[in-house]
């Protein structure tokens, strides 16, 4: 745009604050009016992931808000980094978008280099190296989980630049209902199907009790062998089927009165047209 | 590696430039491109994080070099100073876009992608510096 702040050196890349004065102006105009300025999309959302004996499960919920209104009733918000780290966004939908797609990138240019497949640790620390040098303004909440040389790991980045490393984490609007379920029936190193139902179990939780997350519960296991992506493992928020016939016979309702008014009309313009029906 | 407090950055040794007036034609302030002016608009950033975006590979050089004397010694800063000198004094003119090749491997960020590289691309700008100007300033003429 109109880069004339610095008219005598080159322009460079990156984001440009030309308007942000602007906004701020505009911003203080609409709250004067009583009206607001359009908010982020964000995905209002229950992620969570656990450790389990032969690696990561990653499950996250599939609705998307815009305020108060549902955008996406399907949206993924499991997004892929490396063949065997997958990420998990909730926040604004947009920067956990363009963080994770960032992150994938990276991590191939990295590997390529290195010549050695990536470590989520890796992942994690240029995550919260990128969030911490923009001060929490890119609002993405992450969970990275995956399994590499070193065996199988979780991280949750928070949009401030902070990591936590822990065998079970929840995060978004849903997390507390989430995490209530895992703290009470986590064990360490589960089996496999009792795994997939725990997490199940927590994103479930996070449907019914959160208002910012419902439809589908979409699940990703991870282990040494490789990546499973269950794209809607279970719909839980489905209608049910009406039992019995709910309409009221005609008649039910007796009639006391009947009046009739006919409504005068007069013709105004009449016209013909003649199709051409050859 | 990381931003410093934005305090410091707003009395740290790199100077707070083009931030003041523009002055357009007749020599008054030029409004169509530069909005109202008010003390406040120039002696403070709008945003939280343009002062820290606008310094970062400043900042960042400063203390990979720092670090780099306390642990290899002088000469080891020195010698990549001497290096990165040399490859930026191989562009092209300043109003045209440079691809910055020998600079960036250098610095290492051929091998990463972020912001820079992705929005606001340079060479995709709508508005082309004045080329005069440009050369006078970088010649120190101006």
């Amino acid at each position: 745009m109109l880069n004339t702040s610095r008219p005598c050196q080159p322009q460079s890349g990156g984001f440009s604050f030309e308007n942000s004065r602007r906004n701020a102006v505009l911003e203080g105009n609409l709250s004067e009016l009583g009206y607001s300025s359009p908010k982020a999309r964000k995905t209002g959302t229950t992620i969570a992931g656990i450790v389990f004996k032969d690696g990561v499960i990653l499950g996250a919920d599939t609705r998307a808000t815009d305020d108060m209104v549902v955008a996406d009733k399907n949206c993924m918000k499991i997004h892929y980094i490396a063949p065997n780290i997958y990420c998990c966004g909730a926040g604004v939908a947009a920067d956990a978008e363009v963080t994770t797609q960032m992150m994938s990138s990276n991590v191939e240019l990295h590997s390529l280099s290195t010549g050695r497949p990536p470590l989520v640790v890796t992942v994690t620390r240029q995550l919260k190296q990128m969030l911490f040098r923009y001060q929490g303004h890119i609002g993405s909440s992450l969970i990275v989980g995956g399994v590499d040389v070193t065996g199988a790991h979780l991280y949750s980045v928070y949009p401030h630049g902070s990591y936590d490393k822990l065998p079970f984490l929840t995060m978004g609007s849903g997390a507390g209902p989430a995490i209530s379920i895992f703290e009470d029936r986590f064990r360490p190193n589960m089996e496999l199907e009792d795994a997939k139902q725990l997490v199940r179990d927590a994103i479930v939780a996070g449907i019914f009790c959160d208002l910012g997350s419902g439809s589908n519960v979409d699940l990703c296991i991870i282990t040494q062998a490789g990546v499973q992506y269950l794209r809607a493992y279970d719909q839980p928020a489905q209608k049910g089927k009406k039992e019995g016939q709910y309409k009221y016979k005609p008649g039910t309702t007796a009639v006391l009165t009947k009046t009739v008014t006919p409504l005068p009309l007069d013709i105004v313009d009449e016209s013909v047209q003649l199709m051409d029906t050859q | 590696m990381n931003t410093r407090g934005l305090r410091s950055q707003l009395k740290d040794s790199v100077p707070v430039t083009g931030l003041g007036t523009q002055i357009g034609a007749y020599g008054v302030q030029d409004t169509l491109r530069s909005g109202f002016s008010s003390v406040k608009n120039e002696l403070l950033p709008s945003h939280a994080l343009e002062l820290s975006e606008k310094n970062f590979q400043l900042n960042q050089d400063k203390m990979n070099f720092s670090t780099l004397r306390n642990i290899q010694g002088l000469h080891a800063p020195l010698k990549l100073q001497m290096e990165y000198r040399a490859a930026r004094q191989i562009q092209r003119l300043p109003f045209l876009q440079s691809s910055h090749l020998a600079l960036d491997t250098l610095k290492g960020n051929d091998e990463s992608i972020s912001f820079e590289d992705i929005l606001n691309d340079p060479a995709q700008s709508e508005m082309m510096g004045e080329p005069h100007i440009m050369v006078e300033y970088k010649l120190g003429l101006m």
